[in-house]
């Protein structure tokens, strides 16, 4: 199974198995892994699952579309490395994969 | 102070399905809600978007589920109070007294806490200092437009109220809008507008940016924004409206006493009552082993918990299980003949 490196705003990290097919949301709600809301439980509605992607994962991952970007606006801190973790759907090409939580979600 | 037989906590779909399930058996309701109209988490996160598992309904928008709740609930013509925020619930004898962040006072044997994931907020902007302006020169909406005039006010956002309030404003302020990236997902035409009247020199457009800083003084004078590019840029502001949608907020749910997991309200499955007698709690926001956050999940909790309101509200009558289909007093309550 891919791991996933989940890393907060302090710098703590954890690394976890998140199976083929789930979301990098849910990957860390599964897991309880702090830092992600995810409100609105995955329809692109809520921008409480934001998470930075690490630069050098950037482009392994496609692309947010117009409708994740309009969601995005309305994040904490958004940055240009910015995606929402629901969009981002785990195989094993996303193994290692770094993400870093914001301070906060709201 | 309104006396009625149930309160409703949220105008969601649940809360509304409750409307329809106290109704039936003869019960009075009121429902509350923070938001301006009625539907919750439909109306203002997705309105547009297909659910498909509504049980005899297979596909509906978001918006169009809220539509047919209010025609169902029609007959029993129940107040809504939208724009209000339950702050306060205090036990009063056998009755619970809720009260409102604009005053409003209720009073009755039963809540049904149908709050989804709390109540709408609006999203800050990142600064935490910025606080203590809000309300004086940092605001979230825009409620009387007499207090924009004459200002130099910094806009954030890219939607539609961002854009809609830059233009609207601009006749009498001098604006600038700012937003994190080059494309605005508001209105193109209203954003065309803007355009011409910044070729004009009437309105400053900033992109690609964020708020930094601010004069950290008495009075709000200026901001500072960087550019994803490090350059930054002192802008005269003596108001900051800031439109980044709305966030749900748990708010003060968690101060009334109720067990809670995390963010939900533990429940007892077989009512749907909470650890207060005559303090229910239904849809997103209750929990229970095995708990599922589906629409079709609240309807059912609903029902149940609208059997216990009633025996708390009736307590001398005897509660008698009817279908609609077959009862005369029930189709007598939604105006059948």
């Amino acid at each position: 199974m891919p791991k996933i490196t989940y890393k907060d705003f302090r710098g703590d990290t954890k690394t976890i198995e998140v199976e083929n097919g789930l979301t990098v949301m849910e990957g860390a709600i599964q897991n309880e892994i702090p830092g992600i809301d995810a409100d609105c439980g995955g329809s692109m509605a809520c921008a409480t699952c934001h998470i930075y992607v690490d630069e050098k994962w950037l482009n392994k991952i496609p692309k947010a579309e117009e409708a994740e970007e309009d969601m995005i606006d309305m994040a904490f801190e958004p940055k240009k490395n910015s995606r929402l973790s629901c969009q981002i759907i785990v195989n094993d090409e996303l193994d290692g994969l770094e993400v870093t939580t914001p301070e906060k979600q709201t | 102070m309104k006396k009625t037989d149930v309160i409703i906590i949220g105008a969601g779909p649940i809360g509304l399905f409750a409307v329809h399930q106290l109704g039936i058996k003869g019960l009075k309701a009121v429902v509350i809600d923070n938001l301006d109209k009625a539907g919750g988490q439909c109306i203002e996160l997705y309105p547009d978007k297909p659910i498909y598992d509504i049980p005899a309904v297979p596909e509906c928008t978001g918006e169009q589920l809220t539509t047919r709740l209010l025609e169902q609930i029609k007959p029993f013509k129940t107040e809504l109070f939208l724009n209000e925020r339950v702050d306060e619930v205090d036990k009063e004898r056998d009755n619970w007294v809720v009260k409102t962040n604009n005053k409003k006072e209720f009073i009755a044997p039963n809540i049904i806490i149908a709050g989804g994931v709390g109540s709408f907020e609006p999203r800050k902007l990142s600064l935490k200092e910025l606080e203590k302006f809000e309300g004086k020169s940092v605001f979230y909406a825009v409620r009387n437009k007499e207090h924009f005039k004459n200002k130099k006010i910094s806009i954030f956002g890219g939607g539609d109220s961002a854009l809609d309030w830059a233009l609207e404003l601009s006749k009498f302020s001098k604006i600038t809008l700012i937003h994190r990236r080059n494309e605005f997902r508001g209105a193109q035409h209203t954003l065309s507008e803007l355009r011409k009247l910044e070729k004009e020199g009437k309105v400053s457009i900033k992109t690609q940016c964020q708020i930094e800083a601010f004069d950290n003084e008495k009075e709000l004078k200026s901001i500072t924004i960087k550019f994803e590019d490090g350059k930054k840029e002192k802008i005269l502001t003596d108001v900051i409206l800031g439109f980044f949608g709305l966030i749900m907020k748990l708010g003060p749910i968690a101060e009334w006493g109720l067990n809670m997991d995390k963010k939900t309200v533990e429940v007892n499955p077989k009512n749907f009552e909470t650890n207060k007698k005559g303090i229910f709690a239904a849809g997103d926001i209750c929990s229970y082993p095995g708990k599922l956050k589906l629409i079709l999940s609240g309807f059912h909790e609903v029902a149940l918990a609208s059997v216990e309101c009633f025996k708390r509200a009736r307590p001398n009558e005897k509660y008698k299980f009817e279908f609609t289909t077959s009862s005369k007093t029930i189709q007598n309550r939604l105006g059948k003949k």
